[in-house]
């Protein structure tokens, strides 16, 4: 495999600059595919297959090499797709490893992957049945977790006369998640569900933000206190990250499941049975009054909806508790933990700052949230970036609480 | 090279040994730590689920603090998950200045300002190693390469994604380093499907077992791949990976039993020091195999 020459950028604009052969157009290159098929009929396990593809631009994608191996080599390799600019969605595989949009990764850059000696290694997403070749079952896993999240409007009342009517400004807060093309990569990049297939997972759980935070929709707390409850909800995405390092679409699913937690705890006060909100309580509360986390009441805070009382008292937490202590004693045994520092925990020196701090934005009646999706990254006030888009002043800055409140520049006195 | 140095919770918590290997190995790599011993927790993702402001609010006041250290290089963790957590904050600090001013005023009573940019930086003890120390100063230093031991990296999710995130526009290599650490002091990296996968930590209170079914598959990766240890830079991952390893045995059922280091330990190891005074005798599963192994190398 020729090393390739061309750089990001003349790879993103799609000709080859000094790369180039003379003509205008880019320089071509010799690319090999590994291919990941199955075909169910024959009776024959998955196998390894690859093909050459020869003669193709850097910035042609991993969708176009696999089309020409169809077209040119064998007819019956198997891989679903349409738009191929990604739009619809279709063509979800992973590509040395990553959980990519066959038609918007580029041949140049898959053959530089560090994962690879220049073999461009194509399989079918993760976390679902493969059909055959690259097609995996996106019903019996994707569709059905969506349908699980009730993926539908439920107004309150009797149907206006005319169509919904809403504020335009209500709804800047879920147009990430409604971004969504349902290509099902972050369910093949989830981690959780790759230990725990019962998971609701990223794509689901991004779609069912995209009600809770809908103006028009009555049912924000029922859909909070079910997925709050289900121990394969919420409280089952671990922050891997996978989800929002993989979508195409940047709707960071990670990130709706986050709000979905701020909303049921913050919002709904949900005490759900997963302690979902008991750590964050915990967490919040300790930092509140150590100002370093404090682990030795963690767990158990945790375990009594964030009170150490409770957990002393609540049946289901003196079982956690119980079931935890060998846990603790591996600790103190291993002279990680001495009783006396698990019993005393020393403030930061400038408590009285942090807990300020705290007063100043939780007395506050709505929180500030900074989604860069909306507002884009630049910085309109430095030259060394190119501002994309307007991310200046206090309008910028997402509100996600209706309420009117002058406190835009949140120095209240 | 002088640092501001923000250990995090967990390495003066539960891992002390991390804290304190870290302390051992500073001085022979001509690092001068200043400790930030009034900064605060940087959340750890669960803050910034609580309220953003919050979050962004408390992670800019260790920022300023560091600011104010005289002639520091910048900012210094050993914790993947603070650096993801503290990444996250200063990306948005960054992204907006109107946003940036409103989150200094929550910190002007205390004279405190954080700045972007002005070569300011924050990164995990094994970036900064990477980019900053060289790995040609690492092998100079090297006294006992560790010729032999298998050692399998685990980085933690939070030091790998969001790439955008992350710096990886400038550093594209930085879910490789401990590949190359490991190979830079003489040991053999291990490749294993679990290496840049999720230790399961965070949800280790809500769903034991789909946290603990993730730490024990990849510990399961990696003794099937010949592992002699794992090396990871997050505290976090050392908790679950390590503390909790004998209940995640039962969750995949199989026996595991392999050690797992803390990054410093790796590099304090390589620079000749006393495996008892970088804490590991305070491991739940026992390093005496490793130890055994590089006794026998200072030996020979």
């Amino acid at each position: 495999m020729p090393e390739t020459t061309e750089t990001h950028q003349e790879e993103q604009e799609g000709h080859a600059g000094t790369g180039e052969n003379g003509n205008g157009r880019p320089e071509t290159q010799d690319y090999t595919l590994r291919i990941r098929r199955y075909n169910p009929d024959s009776g024959d396990t998955a196998y390894w297959e690859t093909f050459e593809v020869d003669d193709m631009s850097p910035s042609a994608s991993v969708l176009d090499a696999i089309l020409r191996a169809r077209n040119e080599q064998d007819g019956s390799i198997a891989i679903r797709c349409s738009c191929q600019a990604a739009i619809c969605g279709s063509c979800g595989v992973r590509v040395n490893g990553q959980s990519v949009l066959a038609c918007n990764t580029h041949l140049g850059k898959a053959a530089r992957s560090p994962k690879t000696d220049g073999t461009i290694v194509v399989e079918p997403m993760g976390n679902m049945p493969v059909i055959k070749d690259l097609i995996v079952d996106m019903d019996a896993v994707h569709w059905k977790k969506v349908r699980r999240v009730i993926p539908w409007l439920v107004p309150e009342g009797d149907p206006p006369e005319r169509e919904y009517v809403v504020d335009a400004e209500a709804m800047i807060d879920v147009t990430q998640a409604m971004a969504c093309i349902h290509c099902g990569a972050c369910v093949s990049a989830c981690l959780s569900m790759e230990v725990d297939p019962e998971f609701i997972g990223p794509a689901a759980l991004a779609k069912a933000y995209r009600f809770v935070g809908d103006p028009r929709d009555s049912m924000a707390s029922e859909r909070l206190n079910d997925l709050a409850e289900d121990e394969h909800g919420i409280y089952d995405c671990t922050h891997c990250f996978a989800c929002i390092e993989v979508c195409p679409k940047d709707v960071a699913p990670m990130n709706q499941i986050m709000r979905l937690r701020r909303a049921a705890t913050g919002d709904h006060g949900i005490k759900d049975s997963n302690n979902g909100y008991g750590h964050e309580k915990a967490f919040v509360d300790i930092i509140e009054r150590w100002g370093t986390l404090h682990e030795a009441q963690l767990l158990p805070r945790s375990f009594g909806e964030g009170s150490l009382i409770k957990s002393q008292i609540y049946p289901s937490s003196l079982k956690q508790l119980i079931d935890s202590a060998p846990t603790a004693l591996r600790g103190v045994f291993s002279g990680k933990v001495s009783p006396k520092k698990a019993l005393i925990h020393p403030k930061l020196p400038d408590q009285k700052e942090i807990r300020r701090i705290y007063e100043e934005i939780e007395s506050k009646d709505e929180r500030l949230e900074l989604n860069l999706y909306i507002t884009g990254e630049g910085d309109p006030d430095t030259e060394d970036e190119a501002s994309s888009g307007d991310s200046g002043g206090p309008d910028a800055v997402e509100r996600n609480d209706s309420a009117q409140d002058a406190a835009s520049g949140g120095n209240d006195e | 090279m002088k640092v501001a140095y923000w250990p995090g919770c967990v390495s003066r918590g539960f891992t002390p040994e991390l804290h304190g290997s870290m302390a051992q190995v500073a001085p022979h790599l001509d690092l001068d730590l200043v400790e930030l011993d009034r900064a605060n927790c940087c959340g750890a993702g669960v803050i910034a689920e609580h309220n953003q402001e919050l979050v962004d609010t408390l992670n800019a006041r260790t920022f300023a603090m560091s600011q104010q250290v005289d002639g520091a290089a910048g900012m210094m963790n050993i914790c993947s998950t603070c650096q993801g957590a503290q990444s996250e904050c200063q990306q948005r600090l960054d992204a907006d200045s109107a946003y940036r001013e409103h989150i200094n005023g929550h910190l002007e009573p205390e004279g405190l300002r954080y700045e972007r940019g002005g070569g300011w930086s924050n990164k995990n003890f094994f970036w900064m190693l990477v980019e900053d120390i060289g790995l040609d100063k690492l092998r100079e230093k090297v006294v006992r390469p560790l010729e032999g031991l298998k050692i399998a990296p685990f980085y933690g999710c939070y030091v790998v994604r969001p790439t955008a995130r992350l710096g990886y526009d400038k550093y594209p290599d930085r879910d490789q380093y401990l590949d190359w650490i490991i190979e830079a002091v003489g040991a053999t990296p291990v490749v294993y499907t679990g290496s840049h996968k999720c230790c399961g930590f965070p949800v280790i209170t809500m769903n034991k077992r789909t946290s603990l079914r993730q730490a024990g598959r990849h510990l399961a990766d990696a003794i099937d791949a010949g592992a002699d240890c794992l090396v990871t830079p997050c505290p976090l991952c050392h908790l679950n990976l390590d503390l909790q390893q004998p209940d995640a045995a039962k969750f995949v059922e199989r026996d595991l039993d392999i050690p797992v280091l803390h990054f410093p330990q790796l590099i304090g190891l390589a620079l000749g020091l006393d495996p008892k005074e970088l804490g590991m005798n305070k491991h739940v599963v026992k390093t005496k195999e490793v130890q055994a192994k590089v006794a026998e190398l200072a030996a020979a």
